[in-house]
């Protein structure tokens, strides 16, 4: 008892966020979340968080191996090379969209738009990309826009994630309404984000262990045996909110795309490991 | 005001249960509910014997009845561990309505034959 109380203790005062500073420091906070995850375990270099939930258990992380070598996701990253490089009515086509024709720009993303004020992840800039040259927005989560978005991180596959905040009170905003998001309880079940990924990190919730928050979203797109298919980001937002009895926010919500923001953000210099695996 | 309430409560769904020894039927309940996703899922965070792939995100449940000596003390754990420790990640069982006070006495019921 008098031991699980002092190491509450502990973690609540080393826990970034569990008492949020008064003013907006994003580049201060960064420092603070993975100085955290580094202390708490000393053994991890920064890229090792790429690989999540496969750090703590040497059996699960075998499988794991075992999987890759036949990579589950490479029929999604096949498929979506292949609409990406399908013109569209208008004679357009995605790479027109995107800096350097949209080929290794994943791991700046999600980024902040000026003229609109709001966080662009990289499958919205897919759907306004559809948009503006007269098609219908795809689903967010799985599917046709999923290999799109897995084919384009294959292309930034290993380059260090590069979110920038810029000097805007909107971007600033926006950040830190991800980090309220991320820290603030919710459900029936009454549990935040960071009561899993950063506060019960690396241990067992039942037989799986919870990924740290750091890194977490660098795998992403991931084919997941559990859906079958590969999913987006908030595809996996949605089903930890429904884990908690919570009500999901809708995939393109601002509140997923400034959690998503703020994420990604903390995870800076970590590189893009995806599309990834996962059981 | 809203506390002597919730301790109003809390006593009178203790007392019957501290009085009578558990029933077979109250320990198998009880770990239904420690086993069972929908319900209490104990085994989600906390390892005791005979439960499937338990977590370990919560302190091993095993000699429970000297870790807990108080019934009461255990009932207010499982209604509401976040009065206790605001930064627990243990869900507020009673609090939150996810089990009523009858099935709190159960899973005690149950645990404390562990
Ligand atoms: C009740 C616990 C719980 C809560 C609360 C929770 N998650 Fe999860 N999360 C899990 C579990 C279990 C997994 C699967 C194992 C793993 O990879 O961590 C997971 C996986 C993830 C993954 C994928 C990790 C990977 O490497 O594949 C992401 C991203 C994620 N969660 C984000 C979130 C976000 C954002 C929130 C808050 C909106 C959240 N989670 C809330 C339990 C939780
Ligand atoms: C999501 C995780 C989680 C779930 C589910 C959970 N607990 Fe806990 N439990 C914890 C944690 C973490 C602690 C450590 C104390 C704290 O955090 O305040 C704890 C502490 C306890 C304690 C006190 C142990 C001590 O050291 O005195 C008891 C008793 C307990 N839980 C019983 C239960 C029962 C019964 C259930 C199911 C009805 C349950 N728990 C479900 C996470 C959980």
């Amino acid at each position: 008892m008098k031991r699980a109380w002092a190491m509450i203790v502990a973690l609540a005062t080393l826990a970034p966020g569990l008492a949020p500073p008064a003013k907006a420091d994003p580049a201060a906070d960064l420092k603070a979340f993975q100085g955290y995850f580094q202390t708490r375990f000393p053994t991890l270099a920064l890229q090792d968080y790429v690989n999540g939930p496969y750090n703590f258990s040497a059996n699960d992380r075998a499988q794991w191996k075992q999987i890759l070598e036949f990579p589950p996701y490479s029929f999604a990253v096949d498929a979506g090379k292949t609409a990406f490089g399908t013109k569209f009515p208008d004679g357009a086509d995605y790479a027109s969209c995107f800096p350097r024709g949209g080929i290794g720009i994943a791991q700046d993303y999600p980024k902040f738009d000026e003229k609109t004020g709001k966080v662009v992840t990289l499958g919205i800039a897919v759907n306004e990309c559809r948009e503006r040259h007269g098609l219908k927005p795809l689903s967010l989560t799985k599917g046709e826009l999923a290999d799109i978005v897995a084919y384009m991180t294959s292309t930034s596959d290993g380059k260090p994630i590069h979110v920038v905040i810029p000097n805007d009170k909107r971007a600033i905003a926006a950040y830190e309404a991800g980090k309220e998001y991320f820290y603030s309880r919710r459900g029936q079940l009454n549990f935040s984000c960071a009561s899993c990924h950063v506060q019960a990190a690396g241990k067992r919730l039942r037989g799986q262990y919870l990924a740290p928050a750091l890194g977490i979203t660098a795998s992403f797109p991931v084919y997941r045996s559990k859906w079958g298919d590969v999913g987006t980001l908030v595809r996996r937002f949605i089903g930890c909110n429904k884990k908690v009895r919570s009500v999901p926010a809708k995939p393109d919500s601002a509140a997923y795309r400034d959690l998503a923001y703020f994420l990604t953000y903390m995870s800076n210099g970590l590189p893009i490991a995806g599309p990834g695996a996962r059981s | 005001m809203k506390h002597t309430a919730i301790l109003l409560g809390l006593a009178v769904a203790v007392l019957p249960a501290v009085a009578l020894a558990a029933t077979p039927q109250q320990v198998a309940a009880g770990e239904k509910i420690a086993t069972t996703k929908s319900l209490g899922n104990c085994a989600a965070c906390h390892s005791f014997a005979g439960a499937v792939e338990p977590g370990n995100v919560g302190p091993a449940l095993k000699d429970v009845k000297a870790m807990i000596p108080d019934r009461k003390t255990f009932y207010a754990i499982v209604f509401d561990e976040q009065a206790r420790n605001p930064q627990t990640v243990m869900p507020a069982f009673g609090k939150n309505l996810i089990l009523t006070p009858r099935q709190i006495n159960e899973v005690i019921d149950f645990l404390y034959t562990k």
